[in-house]
């Protein structure tokens, strides 16, 4: 049992929070992890990811071997298809709808969303306007974790426990704030998923 | 037994307090920061009253742990690559002074450049000083290996160093702590012209260190850390170094290994496994994260020995860290087809934050600028290079800290005129001060513009020495006070200090201009622990 999981964004949108929640409710149950980040320059603005490696046995590799990632989770959707050597042919990408435009050439972003359709398992969610609704902007992040949760299923991860564990310092209005995006993004793609009906 | 999960750099820092260190002495730089942030932070270390330092630079780093041993205590210097070569000359003075107290010096690379000049390969640095040099494979390795290595220190009174890469210090996993230690009481060294490097003493202390070297061999054959794993199929030995070893096992998950493998994790190599897997097996495959250091020690200069593949022969591509897959391709294992990244993705390089202050002083600049050929702006490293990208393409130089000045120096030596120099508050306390005493001793035709954001910014907003004194180190060191200008970068004042520009480059000798605002990354971080 393993889950190989690459997070993308651009420095400050969240990721690491993202792979802190995973990587807390993997240990809760005593799985094995192991992740990878980036620090330093790219940081100020540039992309950025992160391996998230979650088994039931000794993980060797800091890093996910090219095209053998399970997930492929993003908080920005040019970020997504960057990493999409990364991804396994039978290999999910979750991705955020909303693009994060620091550059002087952005592309198209119907272009993207183009090529994001042509992906034979993808997710694309407008995490930042849902959080929107849910008047907490601060929690695209954990929509879009919770738009992954169901393919995180298989590795019977407690995410909710994630949350309580990494945003418990911060009250209770922050970790319900949490919950409620992740919810709302879970239920985004189970209705996806039921709709197309589509067995992961 | 309870795990913690932790960054290679933060297992080294844990592994540092519970061995009884008494103090951390570093230098900030990616991938080596996190280090000294962690004992900086820790409730423990602050308990154990353990000194978390962050030194003016490398090298002042490097001396006063070499002080802290001198008196007893065990310490460790941390730093990352290039920091190695402005602290060079204790770094291999040292070797041949000795240690006291345990002394480690990490230096953390950065094979592929995430975010550095170069990918020199510390590696080097150990050999060359002729010290015992440990590269953990993974983080509980990094934890182990620091308590393994003050004790080797202390054995031998000799600086051990420990190397990690990029990949190491910034990965985490689980972390088993073990019972921790009572730091060093103070005890001078035995001998009392240990320390003295004088000719005479020199060349006694440096015979030490020639008559130490075989002992560091048999550690290194006796180490916890260096494994020899059989294998059946003796048509590939495999030597592997740190994390490289991970690669290899990786594609092993479901099949077999059964080519002999040889981990390596402390050097001087351990000859006798060496030995053993160059006579046995018929070729010999050499994966390092690095520079290929082992490989070419085997080959040897003539190259006539067995056949050995690696870095130098193609099999693996010289430069950039290894990863899984390029060490699939090296033993013939198929990778899967992949994707390549869709043709609409374009770059997105680091940029400066909105609402950062040297986004001010460069709209200044390029307009005092304005009316002069391009090329006139050596800089240096910080959140500033970034000044070299679109939109400001403001500076035209960034190569080694402190350098801006310098070249500028150099430059304007030529003829050069106006000759510019931009350098962030952080970088010319390090290494920026006495490039400008040259500057103030020749009466150099230079403006250097410094940039105080009261900072350290890149690197994480690590403390900045200079910070509120800036102005009289400059006048300390002779610049003329009427040419020692402050103004604020802010939009509203654009006209005004784009002027004082213009002035400081009409005037033929030094000028100093010191654009300063707080970084906004600090300010924000002030003003949300303010409204918590
Ligand atoms: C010898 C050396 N040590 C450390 C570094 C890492 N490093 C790069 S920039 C920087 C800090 C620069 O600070 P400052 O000059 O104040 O500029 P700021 O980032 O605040 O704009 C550091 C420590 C390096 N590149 N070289």
């Amino acid at each position: 049992m393993k889950e190989d999981i690459i997070l993308a964004g651009v420095g400050g949108q969240g990721i690491l929070s993202i792979a802190a929640v995973i990587g807390s409710a993997a240990l809760e149950i005593g799985m094995y992890m192991k992740q990878s980040e980036v620090h330093g320059m790219s940081q100020r603005g540039g992309d950025v990811m992160s391996n998230l490696r979650i088994a039931d046995h000794e993980i060797f590799s800091d890093l996910i071997p090219c095209g053998k990632a399970d997930l492929i989770i993003s908080v920005e959707p040019m970020e997504a298809l960057r990493h999409l050597p990364m991804l396994s042919h039978d290999g999910w990408l979750i991705t955020n709808s909303t693009p994060f435009k620091n550059t002087l050439d952005y592309p198209d972003v119907d272009k993207i969303m183009a090529t994001l359709e042509k992906i034979p398992n993808h997710i694309v969610i407008d995490a930042d306007k849902i959080a929107k609704d849910l008047g907490s902007t601060m929690s695209a992040n954990m929509v879009i974790l919770g738009a992954a949760c169901p393919f995180l299923d298989n590795v019977c991860l407690d995410i909710e426990n994630g949350i309580r564990n990494i945003f418990g310092r911060k009250g209770e209005k922050v970790i319900k704030s949490n919950m409620d995006a992740l919810k709302a993004g879970r239920e985004y793609t189970t209705a996806l998923l039921k709709k197309q009906t589509i067995k992961i | 037994m309870q795990k913690l999960m932790l960054l290679g750099d933060e297992a080294i820092a844990l592994g540092a307090i519970d061995s009884g260190m008494s103090a951390i002495y570093a230098y900030p730089g990616t991938p080596s920061t996190e280090i000294t942030e962690y004992v900086a932070h820790s409730r423990e270390a602050k308990e154990k009253n353990i000194l978390a330092s962050w030194s003016t630079n490398e090298k002042t780093a490097m001396e006063a742990a070499l002080g802290m041993s001198y008196a007893g205590k065990r310490t460790m210097v941390c730093m990352k690559h290039v920091g190695l070569n402005v602290a060079a000359d204790p770094f291999i003075n040292a070797s041949i002074t000795g240690a006291n107290g345990g002394m480690i010096v990490v230096a953390a690379d950065d094979p592929s450049m995430h975010s550095s000049q170069n990918e020199q390969d510390s590696r080097f640095y150990g050999k060359f000083a002729m010290i015992p040099v440990l590269e953990p494979t993974n983080q509980q390795e990094c934890y182990d290996m620091v308590s393994y290595a003050f004790d080797l220190s202390e054995k031998y009174s000799i600086p051990v160093m420990m190397r990690i890469t990029t990949r190491m210090a910034h990965s985490r996993a689980g972390v088993v702590r073990k019972p921790a230690r009572e730091q060093n009481s103070i005890k001078l060294p035995v001998n009392l012209i240990q320390y003295v490097l004088l000719p005479g003493n020199a060349r006694k202390q440096y015979k030490k260190l020639l008559g130490n070297q075989q002992s560091f061999f048999d550690e290194s054959a006796a180490s916890p850390f260096n494994k020899y794993f059989d294998g059946t199929d003796k048509s590939l030995g495999i030597i592997t170094s740190g994390i490289a070893y991970n690669y290899l096992m990786e594609n092993f998950q479901d099949n077999k290994l059964n080519f002999p493998v040889l981990k390596i994790s402390q050097y001087p190599m351990p000859r006798p496994f060496v030995e053993k897997l160059i006579s046995e097996c018929k070729e010999i495959l050499v994966l390092e994260e690095g520079y290929p250091m082992i490989e070419e020690s085997l080959r040897g200069f003539l190259n006539n020995g067995i056949r050995i593949k690696g870095r130098m022969d193609g099999t693996l591509v010289f430069e950039g860290e290894l990863n899984p897959t390029k060490v699939a391709a090296a033993l013939g294992i198929p990778v899967p087809q992949i994707a390549n990244i869709p043709e609409v993705v374009t770059n997105r390089p680091p940029a400066l934050c909105s609402g950062c202050p040297h986004i001010d002083s460069y709209l200044a600049l390029n307009q005092a600028l304005d009316k002069y050929a391009k090329g006139l702006v050596f800089s240096d490293i910080g959140c500033y290079t970034i000044g070299a990208l679109k939109p400001f393409e403001s500076i035209n130089s960034c190569v080694d800290m402190g350098a801006s000045i310098t070249m500028a120096k150099g430059a304007a030596d030529a003829g050069l005129s106006p000759a510019v120099a931009v350098i962030g508050d952080g970088t010319f306390t390090h290494s920026g001060m006495t490039g400008l005493l040259d500057c103030v001793k020749h009466k150099s035709n230079v403006t250097v513009i410094i940039l105080d954001n009261k900072t350290t910014a890149m690197t994480g907003g690590q403390p900045s020495h200079g910070d509120g004194h800036l102005f009289d180190i400059v006048k300390g060191l002779g610049v003329e006070e009427e040419h020692i200008r402050i103004f604020k970068p802010i939009r509203k004042n654009h006209d005004e200090n784009y002027r004082i520009i213009e002035e400081e480059l009409n005037y033929k000798g030094v000028s100093v201009i010191i654009p300063t605002r707080e970084c906004i990354v600090e300010t924000n971080k002030r003003m949300r622990e303010k409204f918590k």
